[in-house]
């Protein structure tokens, strides 16, 4: 469904990646290991159409996604929920909310089916759904980001380190969530820095090292053998 | 003269040589339009200064121009006989204050609120004269006697149209030959430093508001340079020359000769006023309106400007 | 004792005529950081929209509407040809590409309507008592329309449904955009809404001077004032801080001329720059 082939991108001068290949399948989870600086959120911003990919082709159910702009991108079914969150601080958690829920094609009935669905499965947003995005803590701007991303319905979601700089708490009900949308059908790209949390809900794992995939099999296998984790990732 | 390949001394000369000719060839009104341009060219030049090599867009160029060329105006209806001399010296000094506020003030600004508070000075400066009739002539503007080329004392021979625009090609050329000579200098790679990337020339441990601010003073120095050169030529000193218009017309030549090349800007107020010439031909006084549509065409799909390509080179 | 009063009130109505110019340039800068240096034009368009659409229909009100759409249609084009293909670049580039705009739209009014003042004729004469004094009618109904546009402007961005829109990508583009919001649409309509808050100020004000081709210079630089002053992008901060500088120089004008007046704007600025920066109504320094 979401493919990368022999994909290098830039920014600027620099040569970030040297020629990625991945593959998402509809309802997959997919696993982008590797150590900081390697590429993983470039891959997923040029998945996105945040960056150009100078070579090679993106491609999403036939689509030819590779420099187009961010917003048609989403519109296809691609969500996006990025490193640092990035929530519209100044808007309330509702408008956070409305950002996605207001798109053309949606009937009132199903918007209002969608909100409740994200109250029920993040009750604290239903809670603080007044309050400003930029009052949140860092876990429950965690949610916001992903409960956003899922307004637009998309096939695939992007995941970049959700469980960054989160208490383990928060880390639990990111785990969880990541089922929950798993056993919905949506089809996630998660990159990370937590392996355990990884190779648990993961069914395939890449690990990337300087700008290429290096490593790639399904996460079954890694639970079982640590010494390629250890190779590459060194933990 | 060190740096610079065999090729750019070729060009230099030749270009050169053909301004030296220019008004022993050209008919009157042609004669006139060169030394114009060599006077605006010096102009752009200066702005080129802070736009190309230091990063900084400024508004308030009209400001320096205009206290030059009022500040001669002061020396040739003060003092009699009308003295070249004095006449630069108050000119050059009128900017350099006018500079030096304008340095102190601003260098601490980031870009868009510096531009913004260069272009309120020389309004500032405008309303000013405007205004203060008694001193400055307000509206009507002031004028006066062409100096005489000579050392007081010595000699003194009237300039000609030839002689007088040999003189500004003088100043002009001496004015391009010690610009660039700062420019490539230690001092000038700091500028560029400031340009390319102004925090680390900050980290690195460079006063970049020094630097900023010497920039100005440079900058605000040859500006006034141009203005004394102007009144000299044309005999009198008007508030439209404050006007931020003018500012805005120089940074057009900037970005139309392209920035950071100190020829290029020359180039770009060649071009621009051969255009105005040419269109309003045409159009009158509406010569405006197609030269603003070719400056824009130009910022989108030539932003590095005419001589912008050579910007490596002309800078070894 | 009078002048002093009728001064306050002038300075109030043009600070309420330069807070919808304010507003405009504000809107603009905050959502695609584009200094619109062509933005007195787009208000001195106006104006002539006005005289052109008053001949039309008879209608004062209806002129200023239609004036308004005029405008603003007219400068979505402008920003889709000339500035949308600027905006991934260095900011001088835009400054440029709105001084040329500028340059063009100004001797473009100067070669279609020639530079002899027009005459907008004010929707109602007429003066109204207010203490011992009187003031007329008009000036009223320009400050409460003023006033009336921008806050339907403020409940348009916070309750209405593309309000929300504008509002994230003035935050946050990229991530606006990855939400599926059409970024370069929303800069088109902002541009738009900016450009027909000017030429709407325009037309409000045209009655009480001569509308001509070099009355947008002026107001293209006080309204730069005024947004350094109560904050870039501070919508609220600008209002305020249009009343304030026009209350400086309305009193300014009784001891100077009023084109020495203008000084003390510029000098509101310089201060506001070296001693707050961020702005002088801005709350809390960021």
């Amino acid at each position: 469904m979401l493919a990368l082939d022999d994909v290098h991108t830039y920014y600027g001068k620099s040569h970030i990646l040297h020629g990625v290949s991945i593959e998402v399948r509809p309802g997959e989870v997919v696993g982008l290991l590797g150590r900081n600086g390697v590429g993983k959120s470039t891959t997923l911003k040029t998945i996105m159409g945040l960056v150009r990919p100078a070579q090679g082709r993106v491609v999403f159910e036939n689509h030819d996604v590779g420099g187009m702009p961010p917003y048609r991108v989403a519109r296809i079914g691609i969500g996006y929920v990025p490193e640092d969150r990035r929530i519209f601080r100044l808007l309330t958690v509702l408008e956070n909310l409305r950002t996605g829920l207001d798109r053309h094609g949606l009937t009132d009935a199903r918007r209002e089916q969608l909100l409740e669905k994200v109250y029920t499965n993040f009750p604290v947003l239903r809670e603080r759904r007044n309050q400003a995005g930029g009052t949140l803590s860092g876990g429950e701007q965690q949610m916001l980001a992903i409960a956003r991303a899922m307004m637009l319905e998309p096939k695939v979601i992007l995941l970049d380190e959700p469980t960054e700089g989160l208490m383990p708490r928060m880390v639990g009900q990111i785990h969880q969530i990541i089922k929950v949308l798993h056993a919905e059908g949506v089809a996630i790209l998660l990159v990370e820095q937590n392996v355990p949390l990884t190779l648990d809900v993961s069914d395939r794992v890449y690990i990337m090292e300087k700008g290429v995939v290096r490593h790639h099999a399904p996460a079954a296998e890694l639970r079982a053998n640590h010494a390629v984790i250890h190779q590459y990732l060194g933990i | 003269m060190p740096g610079g390949n065999r090729s750019y001394w070729i060009g230099f000369a030749v270009v050169l040589a053909l301004l030296v000719a220019a008004p022993l060839v050209l008919p009157e009104f042609w004669r006139r339009f060169t030394t114009e341009i060599l006077i605006w060219g010096l102009l752009a030049m200066s702005s080129d200064i802070l736009i190309g090599y230091t990063g900084m867009v400024s508004f308030g160029h009209s400001a320096f121009f205009g206290l030059g060329m009022y500040g001669a105006a002061a020396a040739l209806l003060t003092v009699r006989p009308p003295n070249l001399w004095l006449a630069l010296l108050y000119g050059l000094v009128a900017a350099a204050v006018v500079a030096a506020f304008v340095a102190f003030f601003s260098t601490r600004l980031r870009e868009i609120y510096f531009a913004i508070t260069t272009l309120v000075f020389s309004q500032i400066f405008y309303v000013i004269i405007f205004t203060w009739t008694e001193v400055t002539g307000g509206e009507n503007g002031l004028t006066f006697r062409q100096p005489a080329l000579g050392v007081p004392g010595l000699f003194a021979v009237p300039f000609t149209p030839v002689t007088l625009h040999w003189f500004v090609l003088a100043v002009v050329t001496i004015s391009y030959l010690l610009l660039r000579r700062i420019t490539r200098s230690p001092f000038g790679m700091v500028l560029q430093s400031i340009r390319e990337n102004e925090p680390r020339t900050r980290a690195i441990g460079y006063a970049v508001e020094r630097y900023k601010m010497v920039a100005v003073m440079l900058s605000g120095l040859f500006a006034g340079l141009a203005g004394v050169l102007y009144a000299i030529q044309n005999k009198f000193a008007a508030p439209d020359f404050v006007f931020f218009l003018i500012s805005g017309e120089v940074v057009i030549f900037n970005v139309l000769g392209g920035m950071g090349t100190l020829v290029g800007p020359v180039a770009g107020a060649a071009f621009f006023l051969l255009l105005r010439e040419g269109f309003s031909r045409f159009f009158t006084e509406y010569y405006l309106i197609p030269v603003g549509i070719i400056f824009i065409l130009m910022v989108i799909f030539m932003p590095q400007g005419l001589l912008g390509v050579w910007r490596r080179q002309l800078n070894r | 004792m009078d002048a002093f009063l009728i001064q306050t009130l002038n300075g109030i109505v043009n600070g309420m005529i330069l807070a919808l110019v304010a507003s405009g340039l504000t809107l603009i800068f905050g959502i695609m950081d584009v200094v619109n240096f062509a933005h007195g034009e787009l208000f001195m368009l106006g104006a002539y929209a006005g005289v052109v659409w008053l001949a039309i229909t008879g209608n004062f009100w209806a002129a200023l509407l239609a004036a308004a759409v005029t405008i603003g249609g007219l400068s979505a084009v402008l920003q889709v040809v000339a500035l949308r293909p600027l905006l991934g670049r260095d900011p001088l580039y835009t400054i440029l590409g709105t001084f040329g705009i500028s340059l063009v739209l100004q001797n473009y009014a100067l070669w279609q309507f020639g530079p002899v003042p027009r005459k907008l004729t004010e929707p109602m004469t007429g003066h109204f008592r207010l203490f011992y004094l009187e003031y007329p009618y008009y000036r009223l109904a320009m400050a409460l329309l003023s006033a009336a546009i921008i806050g339907a402007l403020w409940a348009f961005l916070k309750y209405g449904k593309y309000g929300i829109w504008i509002r994230a990508t003035t935050q946050d583009r990229v991530m606006a955009a990855a939400m599926g919001i059409p970024v370069p649409v929303v800069h088109t309509v902002v541009f738009a809404i900016g450009a027909a808050m000017a030429a709407a100020s325009g037309v409000l004000f045209g009655p009480l001077v001569g509308v001509n081709h070099v009355m947008g210079a002026d107001w293209t630089l006080k309204a730069f004032v005024v947004v350094v002053v109560g904050g870039m992008g501070n919508l609220g901060g600008s209002i305020l801080a249009s009343i304030f500088i026009s209350l400086l120089e309305a009193y300014a004008s009784l001891v100077v001329s009023p084109a020495q007046a203008v000084i003390v704007a510029f000098v509101a600025l310089i201060l506001t720059l070296l001693l707050r920066p961020t702005g002088l109504f801005v709350p809390t320094p960021k």
